[in-house]
């Protein structure tokens, strides 16, 4: 008998059966880079975590928290994974004072359905991460992808005031609280940020929510090459505008983002050339609009654009949602993808040209979108999944981690085909302290039940 | 109470004479004296003062200090109101001041590298040329340093709008309680594995020690205008802020002062500030000139429908400069009337800020005590100040009972028992009320994982009683070596 015998049937004794399912069509949708799990857990109450949670203790099980599943394969193949716990039952507002500004919401909750909610109070999260229409709050939490909208807000550790959460001796914990400054006791809810499920399942998560603006804008402008497009970007960021972001695209990325808007018969003119793009938006008054928009568009001039334009409304609008989704996308784009995710102490000119030519040289579609603060992606395509494609994808994706060393940055694999993806990630442990870092997973589970394996370096 | 107290062996002051040079070791009682205390009441003397002035003596001072079983505890200015940086349990102070190079600005980039020592504002001095700042802003920017900064995870005015230290930290180097050295986070900030930068920051000196600190400079507004809003009563002015906030106003900076502290402050620093108030609002805004207009006629328009008598727009930056030393120096100015006062730091939801008001003035009618007001009202931040004569015991102690009954009010209305100043040693005892065993046991296996004998800052944030949770209420000595 193995240790998984019956799981389905002890599961349900310990959790109540109604909350366990184990067909195998539905264990199949859980499957993680190809690994199924041996039972899913659906809980409607943080108690009914707490309890699998304690069961998976009692029996050394692997166990990995889910919200929509829609960025699971980010992280590596858990080396254990029996059993799937399931957070969407657990979708409640827990507590709002529009007035405070405040929000505390169950980790099950889809984003799109809170935004929807917080909207009719004038209010919004600005965690913009792909797969939005899906995707949970506990889950982008825990999956740590960066928000489109960083430049201006920040990033969840600087808006995730609190959480609550499982811990691996089943309990259920609790970390910050419901104010927007607080200094009692560690912060160990940011810890959770970027996570993977390997710290704890978290039931609840507590933000600080901003004013939706009036209106918004955005800008486009075109370079020739990607050093105008380096030299603009600079001056918009010296000019001290508030932008919400600003993305710099590959001819590539245009392309391929051109190409699935107009599927949607959306149309973004300034997406069909073949230049270096610059995208900036901004949000406000309509005078501060305007001014941004006039601004935008005298830098870019003085910076040698070879074109620019003010978006209108619905082109910002898909525009910015298209990068927004940009992994999501990015992933679909071939039969065979990887995509590098890296983060560097300066963008300049020579890394981007650099990293656009590692597919071409392999003979590969590359896209390259860098983002505010330090972020760029780099998308290889190839189109069919032939040893000699895996291989040249491979290729690019060392490259771009050697690349981001060099700089004094790194890479992280956000997607490639299984095999590689494994493979690739156990050579990518540098710039990561393990035995370190091992200290606070053990920590926060002393019997390494959680996800064990999915972060870099075995954690 | 003095749980980890170990006496001194004269052969580790050998040893730490030898290791930095005779010259920035202190053993002697008057030297030590005046490390006994920090800005909060409370006080504890170490048995040995350290100077190191790089990582390798730090690491080379707390290995010989944890070879003898003695305690080490980190210091930067000593300007924290929590006991921090007090050796409550003896033992070896490592004081940063001399560790207070600026080792790189990368201005391009917004990034500087600076060891723990460096004040505050002698950061911002040092890249303001190039229009950037080190948003932190604590009162005692002009003494405290980033290493304190980090520990306490400082926040100050403008932090409403900037976000707190934690927010302006991409990568830090470490010492361990073993000596070994260790870095978290990284220059861009987005390190992979575990956000350990967002742990140690604000883990009170409990788990490393800091010794390099790369931050995040910000870049200044091009556009800033500072109101002074003028309130008949306390109540006008917090309604005022609960509606800024509902309205999704973000100034950069909201503070409140009452009236009463105001006539203080004024006739110590002759601010602009009126004598005969109920309550004023200090309030900034920043960003483009067009932001800044619409907010600023925004915040007008709620101060006057909420009674304002008047709302005063600075006219330059001498007139705006002198209303923010009126708001920094206030705690000072208190200083006139009282042999000495006691700052708490307390946070609430900030809609809860009226019944908050109320709540504080009722137990200071309780007590018997006159009892200010200066604080972030913008982010529920309060500083309630009890004035009290630490000679008069009766006196420290009903003053102490009311502080707790302030930090209970502020979790029972569902805030947390410090916004910005820390837990340390003044509200350990308090944690209970917001955590539970749950909470204490995984923050205990945390703190255990980086400080496994508790030889690092003893005796803080965790709760050394077993009951029901108050702020230690002793006689002015205990603690401190006799």
């Amino acid at each position: 008998m193995t240790v998984t015998a019956n799981l389905g049937a002890r599961l349900g004794e310990a959790v109540g059966a109604e909350h366990v399912v184990c067909t195998p069509e539905e264990l199949a949708t859980y499957a993680i880079d190809g690994v199924v799990p041996g039972a899913i857990v659906r809980p409607v109450s943080a108690e009914g975590a707490i309890e699998a949670v304690r069961f998976a203790g009692a029996e050394r099980l692997g166990l990995v928290p889910l919200g929509s599943r829609s960025k699971c394969e980010m992280g590596i193949t858990p080396s254990r994974y029996d059993i799937a716990l399931d957070m969407t039952g657990l979708r409640e507002v827990a507590h709002y004072d529009p007035g405070d500004m405040t929000l505390s919401v169950d980790a099950g909750m889809p984003l799109r359905e809170l935004e929807i909610f917080l909207k009719r109070y004038g209010q919004f999260l600005p965690l913009a991460v792909p797969c939005f229409e899906s995707t949970t709050a506990g889950g982008s939490i825990a999956s740590g992808i960066d928000s489109s909208l960083r430049m201006q807000y920040g990033g969840a550790r600087d808006f995730l005031i609190g959480a609550e959460f499982v811990d691996g001796t089943g309990q259920l914990c609790r970390s910050g609280g419901r104010v927007v400054k607080n200094v009692t006791g560690y912060d160990l809810h940011k810890l959770l940020i970027g996570s993977l499920g390997t710290l704890g399942a978290i039931t609840r998560v507590n933000f600080r929510t901003f004013p939706l603006a009036a209106i918004s804008g955005g800008h486009v402008a075109g370079f020739v090459n990607c050093e105008g497009a380096i030299t603009y970007r600079k001056s918009v960021e010296k000019a001290g505008l508030t932008l919400a972001n600003l993305e710099m695209l590959s001819p590539e990325t245009s392309r391929m983002i051109h190409a699935i808007l107009q599927r949607e018969e959306l149309s973004v003119p300034a997406l069909e050339g073949k230049n270096w793009l610059v995208y900036g938006s901004y949000e406000g008054s309509e005078a501060i609009v305007k001014r941004m928009s006039g601004d935008l568009e005298k830098i870019a001039k003085a910076a040698g654009a070879s074109d620019g334009e003010t978006l209108k409304p619905a082109a910002d609008e898909s525009l910015g949602g298209m990068l927004r989704e940009a992994y999501e996308w990015m992933r679909w784009g071939a039969p065979a993808t990887v995509i590098s995710r890296l983060a560097l102490p300066e963008v300049t000119a020579e890394i981007l040209t650099k990293l656009s030519r590692l597919a071409e040289s392999e003979g590969l579609r590359g896209a390259v979108l860098s983002r505010a603060m330090g972020i760029v992606y780099l998308a290889a395509f190839a189109e069919e999944e032939s040893e000699t494609a895996l291989a040249a994808l491979a290729r690019v994706a060392t490259g771009a981690k050697t690349l981001a060393v060099a700089k004094n940055g790194h890479a992280t694999l956000l997607h490639a085909p299984t095999e590689m993806k494994t493979q690739l990630a156990r050579a990518a442990v540098s710039g990561i302290d393990v035995a370190f870092q091992q200290r606070v997973k053990l920590a926060f589970d002393p019997s390494a039940i959680f996800a064990p394996g999915r972060v870099v370096g075995g954690l | 109470m003095n749980p980890h107290r170990a006496p001194m062996n004269p052969a580790l002051t050998r040893e730490m004479k030898s290791l930095l040079g005779a010259a920035n070791v202190l053993d002697q009682t008057e030297d030590l004296m005046l490390y006994e205390y920090d800005g909060s009441v409370e006080k504890a003397r170490p048995d040995l003062v350290v100077f190191p002035h790089t990582t390798e003596e730090v690491a080379r001072s707390v290995k010989a200090a944890a070879r003898h079983g003695v305690p080490v505890v980190g210091r930067g200015a000593g300007t924290g109101l929590s006991g921090g940086a007090l050796a409550r349990g003896g033992g070896v102070m490592i004081v940063f001041a001399r560790m207070n190079r600026i080792l790189e600005l990368d201005k391009e980039n917004c990034r500087a590298v600076v060891q723990p020592g460096v004040v505050n504002l002698d950061l911002t001095r040092a890249v303001e040329d190039a229009g950037l700042f080190f948003a932190p802003d604590p009162s005692s920017a002009k003494s405290c340093t980033i290493g304190g900064n980090v520990a306490e995870n400082a926040g100050g005015p403008h932090t409403l709008a900037y976000g707190v230290t934690s927010t302006h930290v991409a990568a830090l180097e470490l010492v361990l309680p073993d000596g070994e050295i260790v870095r978290v986070g990284s220059r861009h900030g987005d390190a992979p594995g575990y956000d350990l930068c967002g742990l140690f920051v604000g883990s009170e000196g409990t788990l490393a020690l800091v010794t390099e600190i790369t931050v995040k400079l910000s870049r200044k507004a091009e556009a800033v205008k500072t109101l002074l809003a003028i309130f008949e009563t306390i109540d006008d002015a917090s309604q005022a802020v609960v509606e800024i906030t509902a309205r999704g106003i973000t100034p950069a900076a909201c503070e409140m002062l009452d009236g009463w502290t105001l006539q203080v402050v004024e006739d110590y620093i002759h601010a602009g500030f009126p004598r005969n108030s109920g309550a004023v609002l200090l309030i900034e805004v920043e960003g483009l000139r067009e932001a800044v207009e619409g907010q600023a006629a925004a915040i007008a328009e709620v101060c006057r429908s909420r009674r304002a008598r008047e709302v005063r727009l600075a006219k330059d930056e001498r007139e705006r400069d002198l209303l923010w030393k009126g708001r920094k120096n206030a705690f000072g100015a208190l200083g006139r009337l009282s042999p000495s006062n006691y700052v708490l730091d307390g946070v609430i939801p900030r809609s809860k800020l009226p019944q908050a008001l109320q709540r504080i003035r009722g137990i200071g009618e309780h007590f018997g005590f006159s009892i200010g007001n200066i604080f972030h009202a913008g982010d529920g931040n309060l500083h309630p100040i009890v004035l009290y004569d630490p000679r008069n015991e009766a006196q420290f102690k009903n003053a102490m009972a009311a502080s707790q009954e302030i930090i209970r009010a502020c979790v029972e209305l569902g805030g947390a028992l410090t916004g910005e100043h820390g837990v340390g040693m003044e509200k350990n005892e308090l944690m209970t009320l917001l955590f539970s065993e749950a909470d204490f046991a995984l923050m205990r296996r945390v703190h255990d994982a980086m400080n496994p004998d508790s030889s690092l800052n003893p005796g803080k944030i965790f709760p050394l009683s077993k009951g029901c949770g108050e702020i230690r209420i002793k006689k002015k000595t205990e603690d401190a070596k006799a």
